[in-house]
């Protein structure tokens, strides 16, 4: 019993480690909590849901949802966030800036698709799976797999290839990082585009295991991946993969023997927990500044 | 080794340092081939010529000129493309990158590998104590060594004109000289400099011309050998009345 709800843990908890991804990637080169990341979550899936509604099927939405999502996160850095930073307005502006944004996007999608709850295809489906008493279904090992496709094409991307030795530069230290040659701007930009592409995946995936889609449906995500990263470390990329898993597990852990009422609360616990205990996270730096 | 090709020519630069108004009209040029320094005391303004130069504190007026292209109004990082290769003040080194990693960067703004293979070599051999620390990471190398990375760093973009600011700053009188005879080196491989420093002492002894600068004014410009000799220069910045 308690081996099958860790497994069903760690299957959902690969979906949160994809939006807290999202997160920490913006976190690490910008020092900036994206809370659009959420209702932007909510659009790729909406992005999706158009592409199944006009019957493409669930690899084109994949492909659409990423590529809408990602051009979203980099519209609204272009749009909303670079001229604030032109201006070196503070953080906190910024802050409350893209929670603007995610009403503006929230508020967007209901204009568009109306507030209810759709229905959305399962996410596919080879049969079940029974292994002793425990029992996995196609769709949570599909889901599975792509998030972890996702997540090392993401781990190559950052380190093995010369614009995430860019990315990895930029967030070091962005003055030298010009100096070298290297545009920041266009670098931030291009993580934007990342950041929409884990969220895109994630709420894909998520729609099609829960196979319904609604324009709040990222208020709740948005923070699990947020809580995921804050108990990675925010920045920390692996660490918020840990931490996605480790709300997975918990949040099944929790539902099966307290009651299905504290699903959601078990995150913000965690979340709650680790701001008081060890505030940097599992993994992440504490942040003491060299001089 | 020095021709007749400027291959920097500042004019009439004027520039803010937020409000304060730190070059005020300075002409500088360096022919390529040449190692000239820009000497100077705390606040002379000589960062800020750095910054101009790379783009990250734009001029306000007048105009920088280098290889030919008007630089004065580009980006920092279209700079570094055309071919200037920067040691920046305080090192700056990517901390959590390893040394390799560092001159990796370094090479950023060039394509072709077979190229970029051979500046390692070149920086490795130049500074092996770098060759045998390419794993390890930049913030865990000591001072001397960071400064190392950072010129090697600049030298990776196989630059036409390198920039070193201030790279004897805070490291041992020991570590100064070594610095310097690096500089010197690299020179005389055939790199063109121009070397920013408040150890004038130092800085003159290598130099083939340099410029003094004094509150955001160029006071002084002559050969390194004549500046030495020079009664002012003597007692404001070499430490000694005669």
């Amino acid at each position: 019993m308690i081996l099958q709800q860790v497994i069903n843990g760690v299957m959902l908890g690969m979906v949160y480690a994809l939006i807290a991804v999202g997160y920490s990637l913006v976190f690490g080169i910008l020092g900036l909590l994206n809370m659009a990341h959420g209702s932007i979550y909510a659009f790729g899936a909406h992005m999706g849901l158009f592409i199944v509604g006009l019957n493409f099927g669930l690899p084109a939405a994949f492909v659409f949802a990423i590529i809408t999502t990602g051009l979203m996160e980099m519209l609204m850095d272009k749009v909303i966030l670079a001229p604030l930073r032109a201006k070196n307005a503070p953080n906190i502006t910024l802050l409350i800036s893209v929670m603007g944004v995610s009403y503006i996007v929230q508020n967007m999608l209901m204009i568009v698709f109306d507030s209810t709850r759709k229905p959305f295809p399962k996410l596919f489906d080879f049969g079940t799976f029974q292994i002793g008493n425990i029992t996995i279904t196609g769709s949570q090992i599909s889901m599975f797999v792509i998030a972890l496709v996702f997540l090392l094409l993401l781990t190559f991307i950052v380190n093995y290839t010369k614009i995430g030795l860019a990315m990895r530069a930029s967030r070091e230290n962005p003055k030298a990082a010009n100096l070298m040659g290297i545009d920041v701007r266009r670098v931030v930009t291009f993580t934007f585009f990342l950041s929409g592409m884990c969220a895109a995946v994630a709420g894909v995936l998520v729609a099609g295991y829960y196979q319904m889609v609604y324009p709040t449906m990222g208020v709740d995500a948005g923070l699990k991946g947020f809580a995921a990263a804050v108990l990675g470390g925010i920045g920390v990329l692996y660490g918020s993969v840990v931490g996605g898993v480790v709300i997975g597990i918990a949040e099944c852990i929790a539902t099966a023997f307290i009651g299905g009422n504290f699903r959601s609360a078990t995150a913000y616990l965690i979340l709650f927990l680790v701001l008081l205990i060890k505030p940097s996270g599992l993994f992440g730096k504490n942040n003491v500044d060299k001089v | 080794m020095k021709t007749d090709k400027k291959i920097l020519e500042i004019k009439g630069l004027h520039t803010y340092y937020g409000s304060i108004h730190a070059l005020k009209g300075i002409d500088m040029e360096v022919y390529e081939g040449e190692l000239v320094t820009l000497i100077g005391s705390n606040g002379a303004g000589k960062s800020t010529t750095l910054g101009s130069i790379t783009g990250i504190v734009p001029a306000t007026e007048g105009q920088i000129i280098f290889d030919g292209h008007d630089i004065t109004k580009m980006k920092p990082s279209d700079i570094t493309k055309l071919g200037i290769g920067v040691s920046p003040e305080g090192r700056e080194v990517f901390g959590g990158l390893s040394v390799e990693e560092n001159l990796r960067i370094g090479a950023y703004t060039r394509k072709d590998p077979k190229e970029i293979e051979a500046s390692f070599n070149e920086v490795y051999e130049l500074f092996p104590r770098l060759a045998e620390r390419k794993k390890q990471t930049a913030g865990t190398l000591s001072g001397g060594e960071q400064q190392m990375l950072a010129v090697g760093r600049a030298m990776m973009s196989k630059p036409k004109l390198l920039l070193l600011d201030e790279p004897s700053m805070g490291l041992a009188p020991n570590l100064v000289e070594m610095i310097f005879e690096l500089v010197l080196t690299i020179h005389k491989r055939g790199t063109t400099i121009l070397l920013i420093e408040q150890n004038a002492n130092m800085a003159l002894q290598i130099a083939d011309r340099g410029y003094v600068l004094e509150t955001g004014n160029i006071k002084l410009s002559d050969t390194a050998e004549a500046l030495r000799a020079n009664d002012d220069v003597r007692k404001a910045y070499l430490g000694s009345a005669g």
